[in-house]
C-alpha cells in the first residue's frame, strides 16, 4: 500500500475508506480506555489525527515472523486497520512500504533526521549475538547495529513482541543464533517490552498514542512491560476461573469437561504464571479468539521463563493460592488418633502395670521369707 | 519446748482466715472490666454474607500468611479452621434447608482470658481494645489456647522457632489510617468496622428493624464478659449453631482471677505462711538443740 | 547424731547393667529431644491447636512435680509437725524432689516453643502479668528448684569436707557454713514454695472453663491439687524407701513406713471426700453416671484413691512391706491419673479434636524420666544420701 502523505486531509480519507467518523472515535475511545486512559483521551487522539498531527513510528524488523504486526492489521474490518495504523505516522516498515532497497533506507534515514529525539522506535523480532550479531543483516548491517544506532536517537523504544521483548522462539534451546531481546542489546535503556506471541494490538496502540499525546510511557513494571496489560496473571481474569474453583478440570481433550469449557490447569495451562490481559482485551475485537477461548491451555507466551521452555502439557505451580468454592464446617474433624502411638502406648503402661505388680510380688515373698 | 500441734494449727488458721477476708473482701470489690473509650470492632452480619471469601484472600495478603495448600496438592489455600497459616475463615452451617456461613477470627474481648492467661503480657490489650501479639516475650506457653473459650489462639508446631497466630484487626493498617483488610473488600459489608458504641447501635437498630430476618440476639454484648467483635445470626439458626458458645455472661477469666487474687492479694498470705513455718520450725529447732538432740 | 552419720553413700559402682540399660535408652531418646529441637514441636508432638498442652505438661510437669513433693511433704511432717523419727527419710526425700523438680525443668524446655525465652521470666519482672497462674508456678518452681538444691547441698559438702584438697573442698568449707545458717529460713521457703505452685497448677485449669469436664472443674482445684501432692509426696517417699532398700541392701524402714502410711491414708481419703461432696454440692453428681469416656476415667481415678487410702489406713497393709508397696503404687496412680484426667481426659475443646501422645512424644518422657534415674543413681552411690547401712546408724 502506499504511505500515506502526512498532510492529506483526513476527511477524504474517511470517505475513501467508507468508513464512518462515529466509528474512527470509537476506535479510538477503544484504544483509549484499552490503556486505562479516559475515554476522552480517545477522543482527543481523533482530533489529533483529523488534524494531521501524528507522531512519527519507525518500525524495526528483526528475526521475527511479522505476526506482530499481522495482529496490529488482523482487524474485523480491513478499513479500520488502515486507519489504525493513521493515527500514527508509520515512517518506516518494511512489510507494509512498497519501496524497498536504498529507497527504503534513505526513507528511514530522512525519518530518524526529521524526528531525531522525538519518534518512537519500535522493535519487532529478536536481534541475534552470536558470531557479532551476523545471523540477521538488513542492508548490509546487522541488526545490533541498527537497533543501536534507531533507537539512540528515539524518543521512545517499544519492543512489541515477545521475540523483541525477551528473544522468543529463536532464543528457544539451543538458541543456535544467540537470540536475546531489545532491552538485553540496548542495555540502561528504557524500553517498553510487549510481549507476546503475537502482542495484544490494543496494549502497543495504548502505548503508542500515550507517548504521542502525553510524551509519557505507562507505568512500567521490573520487566518493562505496561503494567496495565502486564500487571495481572491470566488465572486472575480467566473466564474458566469458576471451573478451577470448583474443581471442575478437562482432563483429556475432547472429554465432557472440555465440551462444557472446563478449566484446562490439568492440560497444562500456564495461565497461573502468565501475565497478560488476553481475556480482558480480545485481540483484534474477537471475542475468544485466543488458546483459552478456544480450549487449549495457555502455553505463557509472554513469559520468558515458561513460553517456549515448559513443555505445552506440564503442569505449573499455583503461586498465591486462593480458597475453592467449598466450605469447611462450623466443627470440622481434626484427625484420629494414631494406632501406632496408641499401641505403643499401651505397651509402656502395660509394662509398667506389669513391673509394678512383679516388685510387689517379690516384695510379699520375701517379707514371708524373712518371716 | 517445741511448738505443739495446737498453737501451730492456731498460727495457720489464723493466716488462714485473713487470706480468706482479704481474698473476699477483694472479690467483691473486683471491679469488672468495661468496654475502652476509644473502643473499636466489627460487626459481622451472617444475612448479608454470601461466602465469596474475599475477607479470607485479603486477610492473607494483609498479613502476609502463607496459603494452607498442602491438602489440595498446591492448588488451592484450603484450610478447614482457624489454623497457624488462617488469620480469617468463613466456614458454613448447614442443616436441611437452613444455611449460613460464619466469619471465623478473633472476638477481640472486653476481658480477654488470653490476656489473663499470658505469663508476660505477650499479649495484651491495646488502648482501643484491640488485642495483640508480639514475640519478644512470648515463651510460646501455648496456656492461651487453653484459656480462650472460643479456640482463637493458633500455634505454628510445624516451626523451630514458633509463634502466636491470631487476627489483630490489622491493627498495623489501622496504625496507617486505614481499616482491617476483611472490612475494606466485602463487597456486600456483609464484615464492618467502626467504633464499637456506633457498632453496638447499629446491629440492634437491625434486630428492631428486621425482627423476621434476624435471630433475635446480638451476639458479644455481654457474652463472656462482652467482645468487641459483634455477630448477628439469621432467623432460626442460634449461635451455638455457628459455633459460637454459650458462656453466660460473667467474664471468662473471673473465677480464676478471683480465687488467685482472694489467695494472692498483696502477697499478705505468702509472706504470712512463711512466717509462721519460719517461725514453727526455728522454735522447734531451739527446743531441740536444748534437749541435745541436734547440734546448734 | 550429726547428720551425716545417719546418711552414707551406696556402695557399689555406678556402671550396673541396669545403669547401661537405663543410659542406652537415654542416650536413643536424646536424639529425639535434639531432632524435637532442631524441627519444632510438630515433628516430635501429637499436639495441636486443639490440645496445645500434652503429655510432657500433664505428665512430665504437672505430675513430675507432684510425685517431686517427697521433700516437702517430709519437711512438713518433720519440721512443723516435728516427727523427728522420720528425720532420716527427708535427705533422700529432698534428693528425689530436687531431681523430680528438675527433670520437671528440662521437661518445660522440651515443651514450650521457644526455650530460648525461659530466661526472661526471671529476669524481667517488670514484664511479670500477676493475673496469670502459670506465671506464678513458673517463678515459684525456678526458686524452688534453688531451693531445694541448696537444701540437699549439705550432703554434697559432707562428701567434699572429708575429701582431698582441691576446689570442692574449698567450696564446702566456704558455704557448708553459710547454708546451714539460713536453713531454717531456707526451709520455710520450701515450704511456702511448693504449697503456692502445687495450689496453682490446679488453679490453672480454672481458665479452661466450659472446656474442663464438671467432674473436675470445681473452685476447689487449688486446694484438691495442694492435698493430693501431699499424699502423692508421702507415697513417692515409701515407693523410693522401699525401692533402695532391696536395691542396695538397707535394711527396710517399714516400721516408719508404716506409720507414714497412716497420715498418707487419711490425706487420701480426706481429698477423695472433698472431692466426692464437692461434686455432689456442685449439681454435677450426674455426670459419675453417663457412659462416657470421662465418667470411666473418674470411676478408676477415684477407686484407685479410695482403695489406696484405705490400704493404707488399715493395719493389715499398712505394716507389712508388700501393703505398703502396694498401696504407695495405688496413690502415685491415683494422683497421677488426677492429674493427666484433669488436663487431658476431662479438657474437652470440641468434638472434633483428639490426642494420644506421639511415639517420640511417649519415647522422650521415658527418656527423661530415664535421666532422672541415671542422675539418682550416680548421686546416691557417690554423696551421703540415704542412710547407713549399718545396723546401729540404721537403728537410730
Amino acid at each position: 500500500m502506499d504511505s500515506p502523505k502526512r498532510n492529506e486531509p483526513r476527511s477524504k480519507l474517511f470517505e475513501d475508506r467508507g468508513v464512518d467518523r462515529r466509528d474512527f472515535i470509537r476506535v479510538c475511545t477503544m484504544a483509549a480506555v484499552a490503556v486505562g486512559l479516559p475515554a476522552s483521551v480517545g477522543v482527543k487522539w481523533a482530533e489529533a489525527a483529523a488534524k494531521g498531527l501524528k507522531p512519527s513510528v519507525i518500525w524495526l524488523h528483526f528475526q521475527e515472523c511479522t505476526g506482530c504486526t499481522e495482529s496490529l492489521l488482523r482487524t474485523s474490518h480491513p478499513a479500520l486497520a488502515e486507519l489504525i495504523l493513521d493515527l500514527v505516522s508509520l515512517d518506516y516498515h518494511e512489510t507494509l512500504f512498497a519501496a524497498a532497497g536504498y529507497q527504503i533506507e534513505d526513507a528511514l534515514k530522512s525519518a530518524m533526521a526529521a524526528n531525531a529525539g522525538k519518534y518512537i522506535c519500535v522493535v519487532e523480532g529478536a536481534i541475534p549475538t552470536k558470531d557479532k550479531g551476523i545471523y540477521c543483516k538488513i542492508g548490509g548491517r546487522t541488526a545490533i547495529d541498527i537497533l543501536n544506532d534507531v533507537a539512540g536517537k528515539a524518543g521512545a523504544i517499544i519492543a512489541i513482541g515477545s521475540c523483541a521483548s525477551f528473544g522468543g522462539i529463536p532464543a528457544a534451546d539451543p538458541n543456535p543464533t544467540g537470540a536475546t531481546g531489545a532491552p538485553q542489546i540496548l542495555a540502561g535503556k528504557t524500553v517498553v517490552t510487549l510481549p507476546g506471541c503475537p502482542a495484544n494490538p490494543y496494549n502497543f496502540l495504548g502505548t503508542a498514542l500515550q507517548y504521542a499525546t502525553f510524551g509519557t510511557l505507562p507505568a512500567l513494571d521490573d520487566k518493562g512491560r505496561p503494567r496495565f496489560a502486564y500487571g495481572r496473571v491470566i488465572h486472575e481474569d480467566c473466564p474458566r476461573r469458576p471451573h478451577f474453583d470448583a474443581g471442575q478440570f478437562v482432563q483429556q481433550f475432547g472429554d465432557e469437561g472440555h465440551r462444557n469449557g472446563w478449566c484446562l490447569y490439568k492440560m497444562g495451562c500456564k495461565g497461573p504464571v502468565t501475565h497478560a490481559n488476553c481475556s480482558l482485551q480480545p485481540f483484534c475485537e474477537v471475542p475468544g479468539a485466543w488458546p483459552i477461548g478456544i480450549g487449549h491451555p495457555c502455553f505463557g507466551c509472554t513469559e520468558q521463563a515458561t513460553a517456549f521452555r515448559i513443555p505445552l502439557h506440564t503442569t505449573v505451580e499455583i503461586e498465591h493460592p486462593t480458597p475453592p468454592d467449598t466450605y469447611p464446617p462450623i466443627k470440622a474433624d481434626h484427625g484420629r488418633i494414631s494406632p501406632v502411638a496408641a499401641g505403643v502406648g499401651g505397651l509402656i503402661a502395660g509394662a509398667l502395670v506389669g513391673a509394678g505388680v512383679v516388685a510387689s510380688r517379690k516384695l510379699a515373698a520375701e517379707a514371708e521369707k524373712e518371716e | 519446748m517445741p511448738v505443739d500441734r495446737r498453737k501451730l494449727i492456731k498460727g495457720l488458721a489464723v493466716a488462714g482466715a485473713a487470706t480468706a477476708a482479704a481474698g473476699v473482701a477483694n472479690a467483691k470489690i473486683r471491679p469488672r472490666k468495661t468496654v475502652p473509650t476509644d473502643a473499636v470492632g466489627m460487626l459481622y452480619d451472617a444475612t448479608r454474607c454470601i461466602g465469596c471469601k474475599t475477607c479470607v484472600v485479603a486477610c492473607k495478603q494483609a498479613n502476609d500468611m502463607p496459603p494452607d495448600s498442602a491438602s489440595t496438592g498446591g492448588l488451592y489455600d484450603a484450610p478447614i479452621d482457624l489454623n497457624s497459616k488462617t488469620k480469617n475463615i468463613i466456614k458454613q452451617y448447614q442443616d436441611g434447608e437452613k444455611q449460613s456461613y460464619m466469619k471465623a477470627q478473633c472476638m477481640h474481648c472486653v476481658d480477654p482470658s488470653c490476656v489473663n492467661a499470658c505469663m508476660m503480657g505477650s499479649l495484651a490489650k491495646r488502648e482501643n481494645g484491640i488485642v495483640t501479639w508480639h514475640g519478644e516475650r512470648c515463651t510460646g506457653c501455648r496456656y492461651c489456647g487453653i484459656a480462650c473459650p472460643y479456640g482463637v489462639p493458633k500455634y505454628e508446631f510445624e516451626k523451630s522457632f514458633p509463634r502466636v497466630i491470631k487476627c489483630e484487626m490489622c491493627s498495623h493498617r489501622i496504625a496507617k489510617g486505614q481499616i482491617p483488610a476483611c472490612c475494606e473488600v466485602c463487597p456486600r459489608q456483609a464484615v464492618i468496622y467502626g467504633k464499637y458504641s456506633g457498632l453496638v447501635a447499629d446491629a440492634k437498630k437491625r434486630l428492631a428493624d428486621f425482627p423476621d430476618r434476624y435471630f433475635p440476639k446480638v451476639f458479644g454484648l455481654e457474652d463472656g464478659g462482652g467482645t468487641q467483635v459483634l455477630y448477628l445470626s439469621k432467623a432460626g439458626i442460634s449461635f451455638e449453631n455457628l459455633g459460637l458458645p454459650d458462656l453466660g455472661s460473667d467474664p471468662v477469666p473471673e473465677l480464676q482471677q478471683t480465687i488467685q487474687h482472694g489467695i494472692y492479694q498483696g502477697f499478705v498470705a505468702p509472706v504470712a505462711l512463711f512466717a509462721v513455718f519460719g517461725a514453727v520450725m526455728w522454735r522447734n529447732r531451739r527446743a531441740q538443740e536444748k534437749a541435745g538432740e541436734v547440734k546448734p | 547424731m550429726s547428720a551425716h552419720d545417719r546418711h552414707e553413700a551406696v556402695a557399689g559402682p555406678i556402671w550396673t547393667p541396669f545403669f547401661k540399660v537405663v543410659a542406652l535408652i537415654v542416650g536413643i531418646t536424646v536424639v529425639l529431644m535434639a531432632r524435637r529441637f532442631t524441627l519444632g514441636l510438630g515433628s516430635s508432638t501429637a499436639l495441636s491447636d486443639g490440645y496445645p498442652w500434652g503429655l510432657w505438661i500433664a505428665f512430665d510437669v504437672v505430675t513430675g512435680t507432684a510425685l517431686g513433693c517427697g521433700g516437702y511433704a517430709m519437711a512438713l511432717l518433720v519440721y512443723i509437725f516435728n516427727r523427728g523419727k522420720y528425720h532420716p527419710m527427708v535427705r533422700p526425700a529432698l534428693l528425689t524432689s530436687a531431681l523430680g523438680y528438675t527433670t520437671a525443668a528440662v521437661a518445660i524446655h522440651l515443651d514450650v516453643g521457644r526455650p530460648l525465652y525461659l530466661y526472661k521470666i526471671p529476669v524481667s519482672p517488670m514484664w511479670w502479668n500477676l493475673n496469670s497462674a502459670l506465671l506464678e508456678v513458673a517463678v515459684c518452681v525456678m526458686t524452688y528448684i534453688v531451693v531445694l538444691w541448696l537444701e540437699i547441698s549439705p550432703a554434697f559438702f559432707e562428701k567434699w569436707e572429708r575429701g582431698p584438697d582441691g576446689f570442692f573442698k574449698k567450696l564446702a568449707n566456704t558455704f557448708h557454713p553459710i547454708i546451714d545458717k539460713i536453713m531454717v529460713p531456707l526451709m520455710a521457703l520450701g515450704l511456702l514454695l511448693p504449697t503456692m505452685h502445687q495450689s496453682s497448677l490446679g488453679a490453672l485449669m480454672l481458665l479452661g472453663g466450659k472446656k474442663v469436664h464438671g467432674l473436675w472443674h470445681t473452685p476447689l482445684l487449688p486446694g484438691l491439687y495442694l492435698l493430693s501432692c501431699v499424699g502423692m509426696g508421702y507415697a513417692v517417699v515409701a515407693f523410693e524407701s522401699i525401692l533402695s532398700s532391696r536395691t542396695y541392701k538397707r535394711p527396710r524402714e517399714t516400721r516408719m513406713l508404716a506409720s507414714l502410711a497412716g497420715v498418707t491414708g487419711w490425706v487420701v481419703l480426706i481429698f477423695s471426700g472433698i472431692r466426692l461432696v464437692d461434686i455432689v454440692l456442685r449439681g454435677k453428681a450426674a455426670l459419675i453416671f453417663q457412659p462416657t469416656i470421662q465418667s470411666l476415667f473418674f470411676l478408676v481415678e477415684m477407686a484407685a484413691f479410695v482403695v489406696g487410702g484405705l490400704m493404707l489406713v488399715m493395719p493389715a497393709f499398712r505394716n507389712t512391706a508388700a501393703g505398703q508397696f502396694q498401696s504407695a503404687m495405688l496413690v502415685i496412680f491415683a494422683g497421677t491419673l488426677y492429674r493427666i484426667d484433669t488436663y487431658l481426659v476431662a479438657y474437652n475443646p470440641g468434638p472434633n479434636w483428639h490426642y494420644f501422645p506421639s511415639v517420640p512424644e511417649m519415647l522422650i518422657t521415658v527418656g527423661v524420666i530415664g535421666l532422672e534415674i541415671l542422675a539418682y543413681v550416680v548421686i546416691v552411690k557417690t554423696f551421703p544420701i540415704l542412710r547407713g547401712a549399718t545396723p546401729a546408724q540404721a537403728a537410730s
